[in-house]
């Protein structure tokens, strides 16, 4: 059992989620992270789906890693993720389907996110199956962790709701002077807030900063 | 011809690939550091963008559409490993041909072209396609045909380039500006980014 949680497999979980997170640290998969978070349901949802994708194709790829002839390797990493993302997409359409509507290609581009090639070829084709599952793991939670910020700020300020449910838009707070910020809900400040993020983690971790 | 100068045109402005729908921005963040090689990535994903797509809209309507191969059949599913396998094909095939052909134009995209394979922008740009193939033919969004696909492949490719060039021209002026210590490099674009996003806000109330 020891083995199973070594000091190295513990890492390859718990360093993507905060040192070395793929989205504010490694700026992988920057794309989705950035266009579903307008609301925090799909945020979650394409979290998770990014999570079991990454982590799934980390082990087939591990398992293969030593018959992929190195040159074609991309090409049979492109294969096993374009596999999985189907999968998920038609198990979402199948039992979420408004949830799929509204993320609409952003599932299909899991595909070409960067934070799947970044992992596969950095750690998967060097590493055994167990601590590619958990890097998968860790890496894919590190990339829910900022969506779920980024939207929860997104969708209270700028719908005054979480997950729905009505938060901020009561007739006493507007008297006070409070409205929601529409623009929250648009492209730009996704990307502001999300800069803000790395503001913030920056300022608390000195060893991160650009010189 | 009509459609193909609005879908060029609103790809460009309205729908661009950076500002409205994040697409390469991967890419986007990490090759933006000079103009000069801002430019030969710009040029580069215009170039596949312009090779894959008509070939994807042939793919779609021809094999994979509702009743195309088999009656009743709708094959719009295996897409996503279609376009994939044709856009990292035809990188491939592209990078070979201009090597061959062009050694100077290799020369400096190069570099540039297998990063393309995995680049959202390409497959961004087949998968809103396929979702506008679909749409009535009176939505100024519809692509109903080769060259329509070929216009928004343009577009979008412009727009992109266009996104790129202004963003590392802003990056090498800001090499001399005093940023706080922790937003110097990867918080400050964001947030340039973001600026830049919003003053293109400004095209999205665009009539065409």
């Amino acid at each position: 059992m020891s083995e199973l949680f070594s000091k190295k497999n513990k890492e390859a979980f718990v360093n993507p989620l905060g040192l070395n997170n793929p989205v504010t640290v490694q700026v992988l998969g920057i794309c989705s992270a950035l266009a579903v978070t307008a609301e925090l349901k799909p945020a979650i949802v394409m979290g998770l789906s990014v999570t079991i994708i990454v982590a799934f194709a980390n082990v087939i790829i591990s398992l293969l890693r030593n018959t992929i002839p190195s040159r074609i390797r991309i090409v049979v990493q492109l294969v096993v993720v374009a596999t999985l993302v189907t999968l998920v997409s038609e198990i979402l359409k199948a039992f979420a389907y408004d949830i799929s509507v509204q993320l609409s290609v952003y599932i299909g581009l899991i595909i070409t996110n960067c934070i799947l090639m970044g992992r596969l070829e950095a750690f998967a084709m060097q590493n055994g199956p167990w601590a590619s599952f958990l890097d998968g793991l860790g890496n894919g939670l590190g990339y829910a962790k900022i969506l779920i910020i980024v939207a929860f700020f997104r969708e209270l300020f700028g719908a005054g709701t979480l997950f729905g449910i009505n938060i901020l838009n009561y007739e006493c707070i507007e008297k006070a002077g409070y409205q929601n910020n529409g623009l929250m809900v648009l492209a730009p400040m996704a990307l502001i807030i999300l800069g803000c993020i790395i503001w913030w983690q920056r300022a608390h971790r000195k060893e991160l900063q650009e010189k | 011809m009509d459609n193909f100068l609005n879908l060029f045109v609103r790809s460009i402005f309205v729908d661009n690939m950076i500002f409205a729908f994040f697409l390469g921005m991967c890419s986007y963040l990490a090759v933006s550091k000079t103009v000069k090689t801002a430019l030969g990535l710009g040029l580069a994903v215009i170039f596949v963008l312009v090779v894959t797509l008509p070939v994807n809209y042939l793919l779609q309507t021809k094999v994979l559409g509702p009743d195309c191969l088999i009656k009743g059949v709708d094959l719009s599913f295996l897409g996503f490993i279609l376009f994939i396998a044709v856009i990292a094909g035809i990188v491939q095939l592209v990078e070979m041909v201009v090597e061959r052909f062009a050694p100077s134009l290799y020369a400096s995209l190069g570099i540039f072209l297998p990063l393309i394979a995995v680049n959202c922008a390409i497959m961004g740009a087949s998968l809103f396609m396929q979702q506008r193939i679909g749409l009535d033919a009176t939505d100024p969004k519809y692509i109903g045909g080769v060259v329509d696909a070929i216009g928004y492949a343009l577009g979008s490719g412009i727009g992109w380039l266009m996104a790129i060039v202004a963003l590392a021209a802003i990056r090498e002026k800001m090499a001399y500006s005093h940023v706080p210590a922790a937003l110097r490099g990867l918080g400050i674009t964001f947030i340039v980014v973001g600026l830049m996003a919003m003053s293109f806000m400004c095209f999205s109330g665009l009539k065409l």
